[in-house]
């Protein structure tokens, strides 16, 4: 229990310093680093599978697109950037008080009933997957393209247009 | 084994505290997906936890990676819309977006 709160912790961390670094390329690093985190919780909670494609695609793909983004857009001028920085700390300097404050009220209230009933289900993840859920499926394969679709629209060069 | 599962729900109140503050605050439009991840993590954690306390992990793991795959097509979609603004306006600033037509 110690070890997941300790996890817990380093997570939240990883995601304030995602929030509050100046470099976009650091706050990229940083959220890879909240998804790692996130996958040794859910291998700690008996989800193996969930946290192998957290592991793969959330701290291995979804940061490149992101660092592929930033290395296309073009840098800011130094003075600006410092400029920059002092607005947005303004800006988000009272986040750990509302944080430290919900938090506390979240967990003295306790909103929602604690007692959970555990009933006899099927266990197996590729059972419930190709089974139960195979709506799931189709319901991914259509959004993987229309993904795939929106961005070829997307990067489609327009012929009207002279630039 | 969780013994104190309010513990564990703080902390997912706490990422999504942080994910929406970040889409409120921010004007940089890649800051804005970078809160839209870290609400998707809380929600993720939040379904393991529900399935780790109820017994029924196995379909929390389905929705999870179901969630992840929506995720991805999701942050490609949002990363091409952030890079035609850029070679429309040369900013990622949300405030331009005023200025579209519609």
């Amino acid at each position: 229990m110690l070890t997941l709160v300790f996890l817990l912790l380093i997570m939240v961390g990883f995601a304030l310093w995602a929030i509050f670094t100046n470099l976009l390329l650091r706050a990229a690093i940083a959220l890879a680093l909240t998804s790692a985190t996130l996958t040794i919780i859910m291998f700690r909670l008996d989800a193996p599978y969930a946290g192998a494609f957290e592991l793969s695609v959330c701290a291995g793909l979804i940061p490149v697109i992101f660092i592929s983004v930033i290395s296309l857009l073009q840098r800011i001028p130094l003075p600006e950037q410092i400029e920059r920085r002092q607005k947005r700390l303004k800006r988000f300097w009272y986040l750990p008080l509302v944080l430290l404050a919900i938090g506390w009220l979240f967990y003295a209230i306790k909103p929602v009933p604690g007692n959970f009933i555990r009933p006899e289900i099927i266990n197996d993840v590729r059972v419930v997957l190709w089974d139960q859920r195979r709506l799931d499926l189709f319901g991914q394969i259509l959004a993987l393209l229309a993904g795939a679709y929106g961005v070829t629209i997307l990067f489609k060069e327009n012929k009207n247009n002279d630039h | 084994m969780i013994t104190d599962h309010w513990l564990f729900l703080t902390f997912i109140v706490l990422l999504m505290v942080e994910g929406y503050y970040l889409i409120v605050i921010t004007y940089n439009m890649i800051r804005v997906l970078i809160g839209l991840e870290i609400l998707i993590k809380a929600v993720t954690l939040g379904i393991i936890v529900a399935g780790y306390l109820s017994g029924q992990m196995a379909t929390a793991q389905a929705m999870v990676i179901t969630i992840i795959v929506l995720e991805v097509v999701v942050m490609i979609v949002a990363a091409g819309v952030v890079v035609g603004f850029h070679n429309q306006f040369d900013s990622v600033n949300v405030k331009n977006a005023r200025s579209l037509k519609g």
